[in-house]
């Protein structure tokens, strides 16, 4: 019944009813000239149109992905499968990706979320990794607006509900409030986990004749053709989208994760290949499997374990059901694998086979409804080089930064740390677990999160970072900023920076302005990863980021992992002890175009973004891990957002140190926001040898208290307040905020 | 002395309190499935923390009726002892092995940070290596950790000493700062507080290890007697 309402393949060439789905004219006519010679029938079209979605296909930023490097001798699995891997030593691996759940948190915040880190968990154990690690950056408007303060409450609801239930500690992540998220939040999720290298498994089904299993959840009518719904514009009527967002369920994924896990430790001889159902659901999954393969693949619908009646090939193919695996197994031993799913109460249907050739064939109710090649679907959609032109905002900026004098050094520092992208994130990130599987050193709210490896004397920090008012003034040095602050938090933690994934958050790439910001930016990111041994090994792409016309600042979060080769080097931020050494790694300069400080004053930002360069940078991180691994540092915090005094205040919130330091640096530029900065203290012993290593690039400032007071006599003024009050302003203003 | 962790669907601090009792504690334990029917062989159950059925109709509601609680109703009624951590602690509760119930935190919110305690009796076989009114830090990581009873059963807990741990800033709403009690027999433990997690320098706390080292020590010393 319901398939007779689907339109013929006349009707749909004549009322163009593909363009709904995001396929173009000129792509259509693609599939009937060139592809298959013929007119695609209703199911088919939909199968072009998920996997032609930029969402599944780059077709929009290939030509700029290419530009990342992903070379090192350290990268086991560059991007391409469901996520990379770096060796770590010892024959282990660490698997990292991360992926934007934008449009679906926009329309439904809690499901968007939550299904946004169920997502990026099945692409880390469809690897044959163990899960150990979440984070989460966050981008939201300004806090004050009500349907911001709905959109924040339930995206941490989301990941919380998700996170903690599946038993996965969430380490970190960042959030920032920018009115240009206003209407078009991100929603980043990363995860990390350990494998042995043993284990490393490929999403492929080769093989003629063996089987593909679906396991794990039912499919119904959610999230139906999500990849091109996220892959498009919002405009007013975004509301009817909701049907387009999936719904989440932890449990059953929890349940999933435990039986592929065990599936591919311990059934490895019959494991061809497994591979997550994400966007673009069963067609993404088993179309890329026969691809990587160069199979041909045959699928009996009626097979699929469905949770609602009457399901179209076409809702069954592009259905974004949540909590669902494709696996392909060697023929003869399904039922050794049904019993392992069995005892999980899990589903596990094999639902058709590796077939000779290149085709793509799927049965509905013994009628052939698909018939297309397999490369077409995964490989062959159309890549756009698209025009690039220097957007006005740049052509018109000025060229003196930003220059404010300040009256009240004390009353601008409290007021800063009240500022809600410098406020404590404690509200937000106490509502995860941060500490399950009991391997996390460093828990969130300092510069990275730290995991232990269990049995070995290794640990893993782990960060998101990215600064999108810097790429807004300048998009190739404000992408260099983001990896080089990725960077720096990762060795502020005392480990080696191994890598990187990325989310790249951008506008509509059609219009030549918005591309020119994701170009420009990859080429910083580019050049900053090469600079720091960080190869790009995974990542994902989320384009239209827009409401009427309007675009955010380009965002590209750059997610990283570094190696902390012995345990005795993990470092935080506090300050350890009363009579330590204060010093800032790096020089302090005017730069205030794009500052927080410049936000605070002058409600935007503006000007030409300050000067930055990536030597000096690798530099100072260098030293600092040399001294890190010297024993020479009691405590180490990057300088960022809020500039040295927010810095300095945040090492001192930690264990309710003071401070009592002099500087020749004028009260404002406390504030100014110099790259390649460490705030770092030393204890006595250790000053003479911290001192040699750093010389000439370091500056000693003074020393901690236990007096309950933050004080430093300025150049022109003097910082002076107590620690006590200070923490409480910082970690007040959020939650009063978000009240 | 041999523990059993039982694993229900969605348990995730299983693996936690096995790493804990093997190799913190050199103290032999198994993970048992939830459709494990006899506990004989082993001298010590810890229901652990998690999600079990997903907290579906509500925490530990479906875990009750799990083929492995009446084998551990049943060595509990033996005097063997029973520890619920977490979701554990709601499981004993929906169970009726221990008196009162957990509700959503009085924040609605999940809450995550390390917690003081003060230990109320250190005369029960899981505290003996507590000093009294000793204060601890201890990580909490729950929806549902506010302990709900009644004036009378209050009372009764009061009366026979089976409140052993109190928080020191109620961070969840429960009756009479209770983070931890034990049944009137006191071989029966459940407490929200994750002493699993705190039991390295490493994690940043050890203050949950003299729980186990308590109930190590009196037990061996029962076996020792025996």
């Amino acid at each position: 019944m319901l398939k007779s309402m689907e339109l013929t393949p006349t009707d749909l060439r004549d009322t163009k009813a593909y363009r709904d789905w995001g396929l173009t004219d000129d792509e259509y006519h693609l599939i009937t000239d060139q592809v298959l010679g013929r007119l695609p029938n209703y199911t088919e079209a939909g199968l072009f149109s998920g996997m032609w979605s930029e969402h599944c296909s780059y077709k929009n930023s290939k030509p700029v992905l290419k530009k990342f490097w992903t070379q090192g001798e350290q990268v086991l699995e560059g991007p391409g499968e469901g996520a990379g891997i770096i060796d770590i030593g010892d024959g282990q691996a660490v698997v990292f990706k991360a992926e934007s759940h934008n449009h679906p948190s926009a329309v439904e915040p809690y499901e968007g979320a939550a299904t946004g880190v169920g997502g990026i968990i099945r692409d880390i154990f469809s690897m044959g990794a163990r899960p150990i690690a979440l984070l989460d950056s966050l981008r939201f408007g300004e806090p004050e607006d009500a349907h911001t303060k709905y959109l924040i409450s339930q995206v941490v609801a989301g990941i919380g509900g998700y996170g903690n239930c599946i038993g996965i500690p969430t380490v970190g992540g960042d959030t920032v409030f920018d009115a240009s998220y206003q209407k078009n939040p991100l929603v980043n999720a990363m995860c990390v986990g350990i494998l042995d290298q043993a284990d490393i498994q490929k999403g492929q089904a080769t093989g003629i004749g063996n089987s593909v299993i679906y396991v794990g959840a039912k499919t119904g009518r959610d999230g139906i053709n999500g990849a091109s719904f996220a892959s498009s514009e919002f405009n007013d009527a975004k509301e009817t989208q909701r049907s387009a967002v999936q719904v989440g369920d932890p449990f059953m994924e929890k349940l999933l994760m435990e039986a592929c896990l065990e599936v591919i430790h311990d059934h490895r001889e019959v494991l061809i290949g497994i591979q997550d159902m994400g966007a673009a659901g069963l067609v993404s999954s088993s179309a890329e499997m026969a691809s990587k393969a160069g199979s041909g693949l045959s699928l009996n619908l009626d097979l699929v374990p469905q949770r609602e009646t009457g399901m179209t090939p076409f809702e069954l193919m592009l259905s974004e059901s949540q909590e669902r695996m494709l696996l392909c197994v060697k023929a003869g031993a399904e039922a050794e694998i049904y019993a392992v799913f069995e005892k999980y109460g899990l589903d596990a249907v094999t639902i058709g086979h590796v077939t000779e050739g290149h085709q793509y064939q799927l049965f509905h109710h013994d009628q052939l409804v698909a018939d297309v090649p397999v490369d077409a679907l995964a490989t062959k959609a159309p890549v756009y080089q698209r025009d690039k032109k220097r957007p006005s905002r740049l052509n018109k900026q000025s060229h003196h930064q930003f220059m404010p004098r300040l009256v009240d050094a004390t009353g601008t520092l409290k007021k800063m740390l009240q500022q809600p992208t410098i406020a404590s994130k404690k509200a937000i990130y106490e509502t995860y677990d941060s500490q399950v599987q009991t391997n996390t050193v460093i828990k969130p709210g300092s510069d990275a999160g730290v995991i232990r490896i269990r049995h070995t004397d290794k640990a893993l920090a782990m960060t998101t970072d990215v600064n999108g008012r810097y790429l807004y003034l300048n998009p190739r040095v404000g992408g260099e900023i983001a990896v080089a602050e990725a960077a720096r938090n990762i060795i502020a933690s005392g480990g080696l920076p191994l890598g990187i994934t990325d989310c790249l958050n951008y506008g509509n790439p059609e219009k030549p302005e918005q591309f020119y910001d994701l170009d420009e930016s990859a080429m910083g990111i580019a050049r900053a990863c090469q600079l720091f041994n960080t190869p790009v090994i995974s990542g994902n792409v989320s384009l239209n980021n827009e409401s009427n016309g309007e675009a955010i600042y380009p965002t590209p979060m750059i997610g990283m992992v570094g190696l902390i080769k012995h345990q005795r080097d993990i470092t935080t931020q506090d300050f350890k002890h009363a009579g330590d050494a204060v010093y800032v790694l790096g020089s302090t300069d005017a730069d205030f175009n794009g500052s927080e400080l410049q936000k605070m004053l002058t409600g935007k930002i503006a000007g030409e973004l300050f000067d930055f360069d990536l030597v000096t940078e690798n530099q100072n991180q260098r030293l600092l891990l040399r001294a890190i691994q010297k024993g020479l540092v009691a405590s180490a915090h990057d300088v960022s957002e809020g500039g040295l005094i927010t810095a300095i205040a945040e090492s001192c919130f930690g264990q309710g140190f003071g401070v009592k330091l002099t500087s020749e640096i004028p009260s404002t530029n406390f504030f100014a926001e110099t790259q390649s900065r460490f705030v770092i203290s030393v204890t006595a012993e250790h000053r003479a040898a911290f001192e040699s290593l750093m010389e000439p690039y370091a500056t000693y400032l003074g020393q901690t208290t236990s007096d309950d007071r933050l004080f430093i006599q300025t150049a022109d003024q003097a910082f002076d307040l107590k620690v006590s009050f200070a923490k409480r302003l910082w970690e007040g203003a959020l939650p009063c905020l978000l009240k | 002395m041999k523990f059993a962790v039982p694993v229900f669907p969605g348990s995730n601090c299983d693996h936690d309190m096995v790493n804990a009792l093997r190799d913190i504690l050199n103290m032999p334990a198994d993970l048992v499935p939830a459709t494990t029917t006899n506990l004989d062989q082993y001298d010590a159950v810890i229901l652990p923390g998690g999600f079990s059925y997903g907290d579906y109709l509500r925490s530990g509601a479906i875990a009750r009726f799990a083929p492995v609680m009446t084998a551990v109703k049943a060595f509990a009624a033996a005097g063997k002892p029973v520890m619920g951590i977490c979701n554990g602690f709601q499981i004993l509760t929906e169970a009726g092995l221990l008196p009162g119930a957990l509700q959503a935190n009085r924040s609605s919110k999940f809450i995550c940070q390390t917690s003081p305690l003060v230990v109320k009796n250190t005369t029960s076989q899981f505290t003996t290596a507590y000093e009294p009114n000793q204060q601890i830090q201890l990580p909490i990581a729950h929806g549902e950790g506010n302990y709900y009873c009644d004036e009378a059963t209050l009372a009764e807990l009061r009366a026979h000493q089976q409140i052993l741990f109190e928080y020191v800033d109620n961070p969840n709403g429960s009756v009479a700062n209770i983070a931890g009690i034990m049944n009137r027999q006191g071989n029966v433990l459940g407490m929200m507080p994750h002493p699993e997690r705190a039991v390295e320098t490493i994690l940043g706390s050890t203050d949950g290890l003299g729980i186990f080292q308590s109930l190590i020590a009196n037990q061996q010393q029962e076996v020792s007697h025996a």
